[in-house]
């Protein structure tokens, strides 16, 4: 394990909001020197306590002809492994986003993303239904988005504020 | 048949009602609606849109026809949530039944308690810079504002002797309000003492406007009312605009003895006979599962105080060390300008608006208050705008 202190912690809040945050802002927020910052990000990076950084994109403002799905995936356990082979070799696809052991009436959720229902369908029926260990598999489509990682894709309108208020 | 001549209107105005100055941030606030692209530091409400599970719970009483009057004293479930949180936050013990009143906020509650225990020339001392609305609440209900001046070099806060000075047979009322809007000042449980004790012995009834005191940053906040003997000579007045983001709902409330609530209440039920249903049973919500929210609403103005107090000290900006609410008031003598001046050509120059301290009192001359009740990249354009103007003065 990583060693994370409290001002990590603090840190890694305010970059899961907004990873575009300067160092010399969250120096000031945090009263915490500039090179100490840009050091601890680095370290947080190294350490791989931080992953990656990406936009959160709505689709459909994008032009993005995308098609989701989310797929519950039944599996053999092995010995000695139990689940963990099996899903990482699922995870691997670039087909799937996120894949997630589960507790419940199936073993995997995975989540993929093609460019048509085909594409999809293609990967369920040729790749994921294919493998050794993969017992069954139901597939849902996704039809709209509401709410993407924390962010509402219709925003809030907040303009009717006044601009000055005691 | 022709019309005589008609008197001008304001011949049906009252004496008392037209010696009320206009307020100045009205001024101000139409100068800056004339403009576009404001970067506005002068917003005295939380930015934040009320927590969803408060909104949902207003929208689920209307759709269950909760739509009609409550007791004039509010829901007693509200009351009872409201005592407990008042006991177990502020160590102070009321009865849910006979000494909580649900207000239209506390503006309204603050203008109830004056009104409530006031006669004409009583003198009502109350420490400035402050909220724009007490003096003339004193003055529309036939008191006497009496303004006790408080210092930048004291953290703006109310010094014992200060108060004693203004102090009079006539002396009355005192109003509290710390955490303060605009200066963001706090008092310890120590300062507070001594001020109790000066109120012990002058007689003085306390009125302490609570409304920022879950916005602290640092210390524990006291309330004056939990201090030995003090429950006996408060009015606590409390709501919830600030900490649980709710300006919009008009909410708040008073706690005191049973005589003083029954004699707000007699003006409460004829001016305003309930506060509205929806608004309880949404504050209702608010005090029974908010707490994480304002936890988390409090984390971010903490995080953007620090902001703007570190990027006022490297603009060479004094400014105190602010404890609390979600203001930072600022010293802008050194430059040159005046806090209007400052103000509108900051406006002007650079389409930052923030308030001139005068209009919270003349004490506040010489500065600015700067709401950080703001979404932090504006907050971040501002610095850098404000940063710009300083520059080029």
């Amino acid at each position: 394990m990583a060693s994370v202190s409290g001002m990590d912690q603090q840190l890694l809040k305010l970059l899961e909001e907004n990873a575009l945050v300067s160092p010399e802002t969250l120096a000031k927020q945090l009263n915490l020197s500039v090179d100490e910052v840009k050091s601890r990000i680095k370290r947080l990076e190294d350490e791989k306590v931080i992953l990656a950084y990406k936009a959160i994109v709505d689709d459909d403002k994008a032009d993005f002809q995308k098609v989701k799905a989310v797929i519950e995936v039944r599996i053999t356990p092995e010995r000695g492994g139990g689940f963990n082979r099996l899903s990482d070799r699922i995870a691997r696809y670039p087909e799937v986003t996120s894949c997630f052991l589960m507790s419940g009436g199936y073993d995997l959720l995975v989540f993929v993303e093609g460019r048509t229902l085909k594409e999809v369908a293609m990967f369920v029926s040729e790749k994921l239904s294919t493998i050794q260990g993969v017992l069954s598999t139901a597939t849902h489509f996704m039809l709209k988005t509401y709410k993407e990682q924390g962010v509402m894709i219709e925003q809030e309108i907040t303009e009717e504020r006044l601009k000055v208020s005691p | 048949m022709s019309l005589k001549k008609t008197a001008p209107m304001t011949d049906f105005v009252a004496n008392h009602v037209r010696s009320i100055p206009r307020s100045g941030i009205r001024d101000f606030f139409e100068i800056v609606q004339s403009m576009s692209d404001v970067v506005s530091l002068g917003i005295g409400e939380p930015d934040f849109v009320t927590p969803w599970h408060i909104r949902e719970a207003a929208i689920y009483a209307l759709e269950k026809g909760k739509t009609g009057y409550t007791s004039n004293l509010g829901m007693p479930r509200l009351r009872k949530s409201i005592a407990r949180y008042v006991q177990q936050n502020y160590k102070v013990e009321y009865d849910a039944l006979s000494e909580v009143l649900v207000a239209v906020g506390v503006s309204e509650a603050m203008d109830i308690a004056l009104r409530a225990v006031i006669n004409p020339g009583d003198e009502v001392l109350f420490h400035s810079p402050c909220y724009v609305s007490y003096s003339p609440s004193i003055l529309l209900a036939h008191g006497k504002p009496v303004e006790i001046p408080t210092l930048a070099e004291d953290q703006f806060k109310l010094r014992p002797e200060a108060l004693k000075q203004k102090i009079t047979p006539q002396s009355k009322v005192l109003i509290l309000n710390f955490p303060t809007n605009p200066t963001g000042a706090v008092m310890t449980r120590e300062e507070l003492t001594e001020i109790a004790e000066i109120c012990h012995q002058n007689d003085l009834l306390v009125i302490t406007d609570e409304i920022y005191s879950e916005l602290t940053y640092g210390g524990e906040h006291c309330s004056i009312a939990s201090l030995p003997g003090m429950r006996e000579r408060c009015i606590f007045l409390h709501g919830f605009s600030k900490a649980f983001a709710m300006t919009g709902f008009r909410i708040g409330y008073a706690c005191a003895p049973v005589a003083l609530i029954e004699a707000m209440m007699r003006i409460h039920q004829y001016a305003m006979l309930c506060a509205p249903i929806v608004s309880q049973e949404a504050a209702l919500e608010a005090l029974e599962n908010g707490h994480g929210d304002m936890e988390y609403m409090r984390e971010q103005y903490q995080l953007r105080r620090n902001f703007l107090l570190n990027s006022f000290k490297e603009m060479n900006i004094p400014c105190f060390n602010a404890q609390g609410a979600f203001y930072l008031f600022p010293k802008i003598t050194h430059t040159g300008l005046n806090s209007r001046e400052f103000a509108i050509r900051l406006l002007e120059e650079q389409k930052v608006a923030v308030v001139p301290g005068n209009a919270f009192g003349e004490s506040g001359e010489g500065h600015v208050r700067c709401s950080y009740a703001t979404a932090f990249d504006q907050l971040e354009i501002a610095v850098e705008r404000i940063g710009k103007f300083v520059r080029n003065l």
